[in-house]
């Protein structure tokens, strides 16, 4: 076995023990209301952050793409007036692709 | 009820396994450009594959590949993809508390809890929906994000580009539209979003990449400690939020 595949398979089950260990931890560990809370705004934070990572940099660089930018407000437009989740989602991949096939970025 | 019904109007109804199919095939599609930057990283079809069907947990995947690419070290390489999986651990405390998996399903369950389906998952107004949204999300990213990673490091990442067809926006539109319910429900959390976002932003430049979104959770527990009694409580007279305050991609990151 090479050295890349121990890196692999440590990879893996690293990142499977972690995800273990999260949904392992006792509830009754998250019965104080600040724990609870914790728990119920990490989602929040990563994924505001992720999103935000995501439409923003490139990289460990701030890298704004005008047509995912754009795609990102359009899916704001799409929420505020309530559309179904597929259809924001749609709308933003819609709104990038044709920005980027008039020769936007 | 779900807490997204401010202003009178009806709730979005929930539809967990038509947006957790869309969901996993929307974001699935990427699998082909982790197969192909893998391949081109040096690593074989099958070390590619053996990543996406075990870790199964993108940005450690990338992570990896990255330090083969540059011919860094394995071992720092090693710990810093299981680092950056580090925040599937503190999914995990929320979805245990829903789904609720046993023993041997757990085990299942555990390979699963990534942010696509931890954001559909927590985004359903019931624990049965929940499961669904989990239950289908899951089942369809694997499969997707295997058979595109098989796709892409054999070759078929040169049929197009992703970007063409706005793939890379799908990710961060999924995840706004999926806290979206929450941003409404709450002060804290539009607060806590948006601290989140110009944390992860504002030490992008100066951290290794991924692990500045993992930074982002010093914002839940700050809001935790501020506010820890008034969970899932929408107010009734609360305004609607405005793009300024909430689109946390148009935040600069200073």
């Amino acid at each position: 076995m090479t050295a890349t595949w121990v890196a692999v398979l440590a990879t893996a089950a690293g990142c499977y023990g972690f995800k273990l260990a999260g949904l392992t931890v006792p509830q009754r560990l998250l019965a104080s209301p600040r724990v609870r809370r914790f728990a119920e705004l990490v989602p929040v934070a990563l994924l505001a952050a992720l999103s935000a990572v995501q439409s923003a940099t490139s990289g460990q660089s701030i890298a704004l793409d005008p047509a995912r930018l754009a795609g990102l407000a359009a899916a704001f437009v799409a929420l505020l007036l309530r559309a179904p989740f597929l259809v924001v989602i749609v709308v933003a991949a819609g709104a990038a692709a044709v920005l980027r096939a008039v020769g936007v970025s | 009820m779900p807490a997204q019904t401010v202003n009178q109007a009806p709730a979005r109804p929930a539809r967990p396994v038509r947006d957790g199919v869309g969901l996993g095939l929307a974001v699935g599609v990427s699998g082909v450009a982790f197969g192909a930057a893998a391949v081109g990283s040096g690593l074989s079809v099958w070390q590619a594959c053996a990543l996406s069907l075990l870790a199964f947990t993108g940005a450690s995947q990338f992570a990896l590949a990255g330090v083969v690419a540059a011919g860094g070290s394995l071992l720092a390489g090693t710990a810093g993809a299981i680092l950056l999986g580090s925040r599937n651990t503190l999914y995990g405390l929320r979805l245990g508390g829903v789904l609720r998996p046993r023993r041997a399903r757990r085990l299942l369950v555990a390979l699963g809890v990534i942010d696509e389906t931890t954001a559909m998952t927590l985004a359903q107004p019931d624990p049965d929906a929940s499961r669904t949204a989990f239950t289908a999300t899951f089942c369809t990213l694997y499969l997707t994000w295997n058979l595109a990673t098989l796709a892409g490091a054999i070759g078929a990442g040169h049929v197009g580009s992703p970007k063409a067809f706005g793939l890379d926006v799908v990710g961060p539109a999924a995840f706004l539209a999926l806290i979206y319910p929450r941003l409404r429900a709450g002060r804290t959390e539009r607060v806590v979003a948006l601290a989140g976002a110009s944390i992860a932003l504002a030490t992008t430049a100066v951290l290794p990449v991924g692990v500045p979104v993992i930074l982002a959770a010093v914002a839940a527990l700050i809001g935790a400690l501020a506010s820890p009694a008034v969970a899932n409580q929408p107010a009734p007279d609360q305004p609607a939020p405005d793009s300024a305050t909430t689109d946390p991609a148009t935040r600069s990151p200073s």
